[in-house]
């Protein structure tokens, strides 16, 4: 650096991006939320959707001299191993079923009929008492009049963690260009580093590209380690390309960056920009299909829902992992996102204080 | 050869109310070292702002070096270094890529083991900025206005809140750039400064020049270059002493009177005279050089860090 007499087009770009990135790495919070964060989620998510097997339902059979009978009849159905019955007096019957310990009580009555007590609410009690019936009845004889074959599926692709998955990736690029770009502007203007730099020669595009770019460097990191974990624990199958995968991935980052942008226009101290960050993405961590799918809003909504850039990235996301879209597939939501980024960029530049 | 600076009839109103600058004139010469001279609130940092092209004027004229914001901003900007009041730069970046990174804004900047050399900031070339005292800190904050070559240097309030040695290392480095052909223009509450470091001064009161030229032409226009300043235990009319062999002026000051003379071997004796005349009690006598602080009292009659 010292021996050159004079510096190139792109050189105090280069600088700009390597600074970003080295204040970022040595920033603890920064290191946690890009490298500690994901893998902390993988791990959570790992605990809570480990493969366990099939659910067993819990039944308790109230006490009395048939109860007995209707126990071994249970145990001799054909499929003994999905369900765990217990025999107990009524009351204390009736208090674990109460308290959930169980999922249905089932109660003989002298002429040998069956009571079943269940609560039409809980949705094990519902398939409890369908599955008690059903063992209990091909147990006493019945014939099914229809043949009938059970395929069992639990492919990688259709299971809950492979619908969170892209979402998590969604919201963690969102969240890492808001804050990214929206917080570290405005935090450079609080501490006068935006005036300083603009009494230099710098170019001010230089100064957001670098800015953008520094990001971009760690979204692919997040990304990498998000999706790796999900392959390598979950078994997760990742269908698209990873070129497709990042490059929808980089437009949403984009998108969100140019938001990030808009919502430090103004802002002069960190306070107001964080609450303004927050109140832009809360309603997308809701409505956009992080944790659960948009289609449980109620259909009136649902065009509002779907406009958001943050349902756009989802939707594209989960299209590319799971389905093996390619780009060009969704142009709809890639034009989303570019209108969303497009249009605050442009209000960016015209609202944009630098000092 | 065109002035380092020059402005006409400069005028800064803010949100249409407040008037930070009325009128500003200045015509600063290449190779000089310009100290705006102010408390705080007089318009000195606005006027340094404009002039830095980082602030619009509300009206008025500004040329750099004969070129315009307007028309000339990134040459401008090669041409300049600037030290804005208060920059707190990244903390997490080590002194040596501070420079680096502001080396890289620059067409042609200056080799950086260099600047820290003349700065004395090469032993600590290494160590994070959050690490640096205020004194080093400074000295990063005006080494990354010297990183580019400037001609012409900008510095608010350069030695604000530092310890006696810092600021004197600080007016070495500022000399140093001086010396080498370079302009300077400086704000400061400080008259020290101002006396010692600046060619020529403008004190600004309320967005006003009040009094423009060399230290000593405003120490000067004063009348006297010294000032006696005593007490009594009665209060005797000011205009009682103005009539005294020598006395320039007279003024009251934190409960003492202060002269300006010219003579004070002429003023005391006459003083003690007067007073043993009067019967009057002396509780307190003392003379000293007559400061810039003197003439902006003497201008306002208010002194300049009041505030």
């Amino acid at each position: 650096m010292n021996s050159t007499p004079t510096n190139s087009r792109w050189s105090a770009y280069l600088q700009l991006v390597l600074a970003r990135l080295r204040e970022l790495i040595r920033e603890p919070e920064v290191v946690f939320w890009v490298f500690g964060f994901p893998i902390l989620l993988a791990l959570g998510l790992g605990i809570a959707f480990r493969n366990k097997p099939a659910d067993v339902t819990a039944i308790v059979i109230v006490e009395n001299p048939q109860a007995q009978d209707t126990l071994t009849m249970l145990q001799h159905s054909p499929q003994p191993a999905s369900f765990r019955a217990t025999v107990l007096p009524r009351d204390t019957a009736l208090n674990g079923f109460r308290l959930g310990k169980y999922d249905l009580v089932i109660e003989t009555n002298s002429g040998g009929s069956l009571e079943y007590l269940y609560d039409p609410a809980r949705p094990e009690s519902v398939l409890s008492r369908a599955l008690i019936n059903d063992a209990l009845q091909n147990s006493a004889g019945r014939k099914d009049p229809l043949l009938t074959k059970a395929v069992v599926s639990s492919e990688p692709g259709s299971r809950y963690i492979d619908f969170l998955i892209p979402g998590m990736l969604g919201m963690n690029i969102m969240n890492a260009a808001m804050w990214g770009i929206g917080f570290g502007i405005v935090d450079m203007r609080q501490r006068k580093l935006l005036k300083r730099f603009v009494g230099t020669p710098m170019r001010r595009s230089d100064f957001l590209l670098a800015l953008a770019s520094s990001r971009l460097v760690l979204m692919l990191i997040e990304v990498g380690l998000l999706l790796g974990f999900g392959a390598l624990f979950f078994h997760m199958r990742v269908l698209g390309s990873l070129a497709a995968i990042i490059l929808v991935g980089t437009i949403g980052a984009i998108s969100f960056g140019a938001i990030g942008l808009l919502t430090a226009a103004r802002a002069q101290k960190i306070e107001s920009a964080s609450g303004l960050i927050n109140l832009v993405m809360m309603p997308m961590w809701i409505f956009s299909g992080v944790f659960f799918s948009y289609e449980r809003f109620p259909v009136i909504i649902q065009p509002f829902i779907k406009v958001l850039p943050l349902t756009a990235l989802n939707d594209a996301l989960r299209a590319t992992i799971l389905e093996g879209a390619p780009l060009f597939a969704h142009p709809s939501r890639i034009l989303i996102m570019l209108i969303w980024g497009a249009v605050s960029f442009l209000l960016a530049l015209r609202f944009f204080r630098w000092t | 050869m065109p002035l380092a600076i020059h402005c006409r009839d400069l005028r800064k109103t803010y949100e249409g109310k407040v008037e930070a600058i009325r009128g500003l004139n200045l015509s600063i010469e290449t190779g000089e070292c310009f100290g705006l001279l102010g408390p705080n609130g007089a318009g000195k940092t606005t006027t340094i702002e404009i002039l830095e092209g980082l602030l619009s004027s509300s009206s008025g004229d500004v040329t750099i070096l004969g070129r315009t914001w307007k028309r000339n901003e990134r040459e401008l900007r090669e041409l300049m270094g600037i030290s804005l009041q208060e920059t707190r730069l990244s903390e997490k970046l080590s002194v040596r890529e501070t420079l680096t990174l502001f080396a890289s804004f620059y067409h042609r900047p200056r080799p950086i083991d260099v600047i820290l050399d003349q700065l004395q900031l090469t032993e600590k070339a290494d160590s994070w900025v959050g690490k640096l005292s205020g004194g080093q800190r400074q000295r990063l904050a005006v080494a990354t206005s010297l990183v580019g070559d400037p001609k012409i240097l900008f510095l608010d309030e350069p030695t604000t809140g530092l310890d006696p040695q810092s600021r004197r290392q600080l007016w070495d480095i500022i000399r140093e750039f001086q010396k080498s052909g370079g302009t300077v223009l400086l704000t400061t509450h400080y008259m020290d400064e101002a006396e010692r470091l600046c060619d020529r001064l403008a004190i600004i009161d309320h967005g006003q020049i009040i009094a423009e030229g060399t230290p000593a032409d405003l120490i000067d226009r004063l009348g006297g270059h010294h000032m006696v300043e005593f007490e009594i235990n009665d209060n005797s009319p000011l205009d009682r002493w103005r009539s005294l062999p020598g006395v320039e002026s007279v003024r009251h000051d934190d409960g003492l009177v202060a002269l300006s003379v010219h003579e004070p071997h002429l003023t005391i004796p006459a003083l003690l005279d007067a007073l043993s005349k009067q019967r009057s009690q002396l509780l307190h006598l003392s003379t000293r050089q007559a400061s810039l602080e003197d003439v902006f009292v003497n201008l306002t009659g208010r002194h300049l860090r009041e505030d």
